[in-house]
């Protein structure tokens, strides 16, 4: 493993992107940064633009309206960058699944490498998720 | 003095500041986190950062000036190390003209300049909001800033060389330790707080509405560079006020540099804890600090001074 490699591996910037969530998932998410689990321990923070980022949090069915912004942010992000579905709703469209508004689940519109269900799912998940991906990152 | 040796404490300049100012960086961050009850960032962490964002992809927006949007990050990060070198070599004894502390005025604010130049070549909405704030923003503190100097100027016998600004104050003390010399010190604090976008004054940067401000479109190694003037400014803003204020130090004696540390920490800690403590102004209460407040302090600062006091 290479030193760049490694130093993305301890510093993770993290663009969140709601593709029509209930906003449950979302609020888990902004929790992980509260003095409990506090991610930044891990070189983790929340940024503001997709060019900066290295993790792109995608959360929600991605609804009809939402698919093309969906490819478009994934376009504008620097690559490398890791893909994670927040919530059973980004895994496999849960509850939401038959719906008409229905454009996803999230993987049949850009490629996801962490897929976290839960509805929603705990910090405590996320954080497992993400480490259990780093560990195999090469 | 030659050629060879000014380009070598440049790079060394380049080198050290640097790392101190990912450092320091850091520090903030930490002290942050500890203040919020939390348990921060591993010190290694400005490091990780800026080594992942040379590894990254560096996208370049259709829409982008593609010459100024390379160039201002280099532009700004040269300016700052020369900046700096010129502040070392200060308290080295080794340069001293009549007017270097204007020169490093002048350089220190081609970072500011760099950003809006960036950030208007992107192209990007947001990013015209975010320079058309940090514009002001530059307008705002570069008035008391001056007037910072000035003081300082006055109160060291009418001379704008930093060399023997620093030497009036080993034979007098600090300029610190007068009337002037404390609004003086204060202004220079926040006007330096607002140069360097922290917390009152981040709002040309603001994560929150203008998702990354006027650095919105970089990514990749041109983010780093502005990463990394940033962490050089926050060593070389604080330096040129040590020289301005607190008396300098010299770096040829280890008490020397022990006494420069605690003079830069203490400095460090105002940032900090100013930046812990406010919350984020809006852009006509900033000027209104800046034009209104801080300028009319500096202007009595600069008749205590012309008083003597
Ligand atoms: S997974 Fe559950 S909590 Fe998350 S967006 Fe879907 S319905 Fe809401």
């Amino acid at each position: 493993m290479n030193l760049k490699t490694k130093a993305l591996k301890k510093s993770l910037w993290v663009y969140h992107m709601s593709g029509g969530s209930c906003n449950n998932c979302d609020i888990e998410i902004l929790d992980c940064l509260t003095p409990k689990f506090d991610i930044e321990r891990f070189g983790m923070v929340l940024v503001g633009s997709p060019r900066h980022a290295d993790v792109l949090l995608c959360t929600g069915i991605v609804n009809k309206k939402c698919v093309e912004r969906v490819k478009e942010v994934y376009k504008q992000t620097a690559k490398p960058c890791v893909v994670v579905a927040i919530g059973s709703c980004a895994c496999s469209g849960g509850m939401f699944r038959d719906g008409y508004q229905m454009g996803g689940p999230l993987d049949t519109i850009i490629p996801v490498d962490v897929y976290i269900p839960g509805c929603p799912p705990k910090p405590e998940a996320m954080i497992a998720g993400i480490v259990k991906f780093l560990e195999k990152l090469k | 003095m030659s050629a060879i040796y000014i380009f070598l404490s440049f790079v060394m300049v380049f080198l050290s500041f640097s790392i101190c100012g990912m450092l320091a960086m850091w520090m903030d961050r930490k002290v942050t986190a500890r203040l919020q009850f939390r348990v921060g960032p591993p010190w290694y962490q400005n490091f990780a950062d800026f080594i992942k964002l040379t590894g990254k992809e560096t996208l370049i927006p259709e829409k982008a000036n593609t010459f100024m949007f390379i160039a201002a990050p280099v532009l700004g990060l040269i300016a700052t190390t020369i900046a700096g070198t010129i502040i070392l070599l200060i308290l080295k004894n080794q340069v001293s003209f009549s007017t270097d502390a204007i020169l490093i005025l002048y350089l220190l604010t081609i970072p500011s300049l760099s950003i809006i130049l960036g950030g208007s070549a992107s192209g990007n909405v947001l990013a015209a909001v975010g320079i058309s704030r940090e514009m002001k923003l530059l307008l705002g503190y570069e008035l008391p800033f001056i007037c910072t100097l000035v003081i300082s100027a006055i109160k060291s016998g009418t001379t704008t060389s930093l060399g023997s600004i620093i030497q009036f104050q080993q034979q007098n003390g600090m300029i610190l330790g007068s009337f002037s010399g404390v609004i003086g010190f204060i202004i220079g604090v926040l006007s330096l707080q607002g140069k360097l976008g922290l917390v009152p004054f981040d709002l040309a940067e603001a994560e929150g509405e203008l998702a990354g401000g006027s650095l919105i479109e970089y990514s990749g190694i041109l983010l780093g560079l502005f990463k990394l003037t940033k962490a050089i400014l926050l060593i070389a803003g604080p330096l040129l006020l040590i020289s301005l204020y607190l008396g300098g130090f010299s770096i040829s004696s280890i008490t020397g540099v022990i006494t420069g540390i605690l003079k830069y920490i203490l400095i460090l800690v105002l940032f900090i804890l100013i930046k812990n403590t406010n919350p984020r102004l809006r852009i006509d209460q900033t000027l209104k600090l800046f034009w209104g407040w801080l300028t009319l302090l500096g202007f009595a600062g600069i008749l205590l001074a012309i008083a003597g006091w």
